[in-house]
Parts: C-alpha cells; sequence; structure tokens
C-alpha cells in the first residue's frame, strides 16, 4: 500500500490538555477514509493536524511526525501556504466568500497565480465547478452572489474552490451534516467520483455515510484510535469489541 | 450496558427462530415415528402441522427485513439476522422432507411390514435427528466448534444412504411383491440424507455467524 499520509505517534495538546494520544496511521493514495467515533473522541483535532489547520490556535502544539508524499510537514521551514493548497479543506458549515460564485472558485487560483490570463480561468473555473458537480446548477448564473445558492449547493462551491488550486488531498469535516437527504446523497456521490483523482479523508458522525463511502475507516476513542480497518470489515466484523459497541448503538 | 432499540427486536427474532426450529426437530421426530410404528393418524397430524411451519417461516420473513430495513444492524447483529433469514427457509425446507416422510407412512402403512433386518434405517434416522438437535443448540450458543464437528458427522449418513439403497434394490429383486414398500423406503432415506444435508448448511451458518468466515463450497473448513 502507497501512503499518501504516514502519521507516527502523534500528540496534540491544547495548552496542558492532551487531545490526541500517539496516533499512528497510514492513509493510502486515491482512497476514502472515514473518521468515526463519539463527539470530542478527537477526531476533527487529527483531521485539522493534516493540513496544520490547527496553527492557528495559539495553545496548540504537536509531537510526533506527519508525512504527506514523504516530507514532514511539521519541520520547521514548511511552507504552510503551499501545504493548505496540497491538502484542501471543507466544512461542516459552508463558507462561501461574500462574492460571486465566479470569484469564489477564481479567488484561489488568482491569488496563487496558477492560471494564465482570463480565458484559461475560466476555463479552470468551470473545471472546478464541474468536478464538484455543480456546473449546470449555476453555467448561467456565476456573476451571481454566492449567498443566492442552497446550502448544499454552497457546499459544492466550497469543493469546487478546494479543487480549484489543484489539491491532493481533500479533507472534510462532516460535510453533509447541515444538509438535507438529497443534498447530502449529492454529497456523497461527489465523493465517491472524486476519489479517482484525490486522496479524502473524512470525518462524520453517521457511521452509515462512514459505511457507504469509505473504503477505511478509522475509529477513535478519548484521543486515542482504537482501530483501523477495510470499512467492509468494520461494519461486519470488527477487531475490537469498542468498535463493534460504538457501531451498533450500545454508547455514542 | 442499555438496551437499544434493535434489542427488543433481535430477542423476538431469537425466539421466533428457536421456536421454528423446535417445531421442525418435532416434524422430523414424529414423521419418523409415524412410519417405525405405523401410526398413520401421527402421519396426518405431522402434514397438518406443516402449515403451522410454513406461517412461520413467513413471520421471521417479514421481521428480518423490517430490521434490515429499519435498524441498519452492523457486525454481530447485522451477522446474527442474515444467518435467521438464511437458516429459516432451511428449516422449512428440512420440514417438508419430514412431511413426506410422514406421507410414505400413509402409504406404507397400508402395505405389509418390511422386517426390520436392516440396520442402518435407525441409524440413519437417529443420526439425522441428533444433527438438527445439535445444530440449533450450536447455532443457539453459537459454537462454531460443534459446528464443524456436526459437519463431519453427516458421513455418517451418507454412508448409510448408501447401503441402504443397494440393500433396498437387492429387496426388490428378491421379493418383487415388497416393490411399492421398498420404493417408497428408498424415498424416505433419500428425504433422510437431504436432510442431513440442509443441517451441514445451519452449520455453516452457525459458523458464519461466530466467525463472520463463510466456510460454504471450501474444502478449508
Amino acid at each position: 500500500m502507497d501512503s499518501k499520509i504516514s502519521i507516527s505517534d502523534l500528540d496534540f495538546f491544547y495548552g496542558k490538555v492532551q487531545a490526541l494520544h500517539g496516533i499512528s496511521l497510514e492513509i493510502p493514495e486515491r482512497e476514502v477514509i472515514a473518521f468515526i467515533g463519539p463527539s470530542g473522541c478527537g477526531k476533527s483535532t487529527f483531521l485539522r493536524t493534516l493540513n496544520r489547520m490547527n496553527d492557528t490556535i495559539p495553545t496548540a502544539s504537536v509531537k510526533g511526525t506527519v508525512l504527506i508524499d514523504g516530507a514532514n510537514i511539521y519541520a520547521p521551514g514548511t511552507d504552510v501556504a503551499a501545504l493548505r493548497r496540497k491538502v484542501g479543506m471543507v466544512f461542516q458549515k459552508s463558507n462561501p466568500f461574500p462574492k460571486s460564485i465566479f470569484d469564489n472558485v477564481a479567488y484561489g487560483i488568482r491569488i496563487n497565480q496558477i492560471h494564465n490570463g482570463k480565458s484559461d480561468l475560466s476555463d479552470r473555473v468551470e473545471t472546478a465547478l464541474r468536478d464538484s458537480a455543480l456546473w449546470d446548477e449555476v453555467k448561467d448564473r456565476l456573476n451571481a452572489s454566492a449567498f443566492g445558492l442552497s446550502g448544499g449547493q454552497q457546499q459544492r462551491l466550497c469543493i469546487a474552490r478546494a479543487l480549484a488550486v489543484q489539491p491532493e488531498v481533500i479533507l472534510m469535516d462532516e460535510p453533509a451534516s447541515a444538509l438535507d437527504p438529497i443534498a447530502t446523497q449529492k454529497i456523497e456521490e461527489l465523493v465517491v467520483e472524486l476519489k479517482s483523482e484525490y486522496t479524502i479523508v473524512i470525518v462524520t458522525h453517521n457511521m452509515q455515510q462512514a459505511a457507504r463511502v469509505s473504503d477505511r475507516t478509522a475509529f477513535f476513542m478519548l484521543g486515542k484510535l482504537v482501530e483501523f480497518n477495510p470499512t467492509q470489515k468494520m461494519f461486519q466484523n470488527p477487531d475490537e469489541k469498542m468498535t463493534e459497541d460504538y457501531i451498533t448503538g450500545r454508547f455514542g | 450496558m442499555e438496551r437499544r432499540i434493535i434489542d427488543q427486536q433481535l430477542d423476538i427474532l431469537r425466539d421466533k427462530i428457536l421456536l421454528l426450529g423446535g417445531a421442525t426437530e418435532a416434524a422430523v421426530q414424529r414423521g419418523m415415528q409415524s412410519l417405525v410404528e405405523r401410526d398413520s393418524e401421527l402421519a396426518r397430524q405431522v402434514l397438518e402441522e406443516d402449515e403451522v411451519i410454513d406461517q412461520m417461516e413467513l413471520e421471521i420473513d417479514r421481521l428480518t427485513i423490517e430490521i434490515l430495513a429499519l435498524q441498519q444492524p452492523a457486525a454481530h447483529d447485522l451477522r446474527f439476522v442474515i444467518s435467521v433469514s438464511k437458516i429459516t427457509p432451511i428449516l422449512e425446507r428440512i420440514a417438508d422432507h419430514a412431511g413426506s416422510i410422514a406421507d410414505a407412512a400413509l402409504v406404507l402403512n397400508n402395505e405389509p411390514p418390511i422386517r426390520e433386518k436392516y440396520v442402518d434405517f435407525p441409524i440413519m434416522a437417529q443420526t439425522a435427528a441428533d444433527m438438527l438437535r445439535s445444530a440449533l443448540d450450536a447455532f443457539t450458543n453459537e459454537d462454531a466448534a460443534l459446528s464443524r464437528e456436526i459437519i463431519e458427522r453427516d458421513q455418517i449418513i451418507d454412508d448409510a444412504y448408501r447401503r441402504i439403497f443397494g440393500e433396498l434394490l437387492e429387496m426388490m429383486i428378491d421379493d418383487p411383491s415388497l416393490t411399492t414398500g421398498a420404493a417408497h423406503l428408498l424415498f424416505v432415506a433419500k428425504h433422510l440424507e437431504r436432510i442431513g444435508d440442509y443441517v451441514k448448511d445451519i452449520c455453516e451458518l452457525n459458523v458464519y455467524l461466530r466467525e463472520a468466515a463463510f466456510i460454504k463450497h471450501t474444502m478449508f473448513r
């Protein structure tokens, strides 16, 4: 298995409080990995360590290593902006910029100067919107405000925005939990399509979602990794009793 | 640990399949009894009771589908529901074979009795009944080791069937007046042999329930 991301003995602290304990995990390339576990188990904290989003928290500190394509992202001198382009993120509550649909997607392309001229920029915006299954719904109103979109559409716009800067990994923190079932289904279908190009890590509290979309599932509890296995094994015959108790609703 | 909504449904499902198992065991035992003791009234009862067994199968079908649709069971719960849904039609077919044995009894009880010089018939019948009882115990206790041992025991039935087949053919050749009776007994032997095969299927599902391993159609058990 080629690991896209290798995490070794990762500890994470909010000040003196240890939120993650000795996490070690290999995330293969171009698969969907689901992180599940009860509220407060550390799954979102762990997700954010993968593109150093926790750097924005003043009291946060990290020990251990996170290698992406063999390079330790916590090494001094790491270009964090470049890291966050390579490892994009989509949040539970969609957060489009107060701009047009076009400019939301174009923003990252422009500031990173990825494009060659106006026509190339338009092409890249269209590609990102097509790849996030939003193009057909917005192609005739690209200059309209992003706030005019529905919740599900805004979330797909945020995915397009992340795709526009050509990431290799996409992190999703409960991307569908604020969406209705139809919008959720569209996000899930999109995730399954995207994995042919990208490595995707998705935090979800919806176990059926993890079962539907992911190739492998990691179960966290109290800041520790309890089990990491192919999803079809996790939901049919997990190794750990704690995992079985969680996924069968014996606690949660 | 707190009881979940699904626990009540799983308990009901467990009760229903154990009842079905008991009814099936009784059908096999009483079907053979109606033959050996030449009791046609008992044979008729076995045939009537088969309808009750059919209804039990339908109830279990409905409940397993409801649990799958509404509760999304996972892991052991899922394996339990799947095992029950696969074991149920097997038990119903075993009961059908018991009914066919009772049918044969109704015919044979009007024929001259065939002298019991053949030891293999009782062996077959007793082994099949014991295997079924043990398989149901193994299901209740999720005993994979016992289930594997029961699978091996089916060889006894298969060997006895081969011997009976030869003996009954000889009988028909030696005394053509016994042909009707012997032919029906051949079918009874076949029904018992099929019951043995079905019990093996139940044991394979018991292993799946306990170990999440499919041992059906494999050499390596």
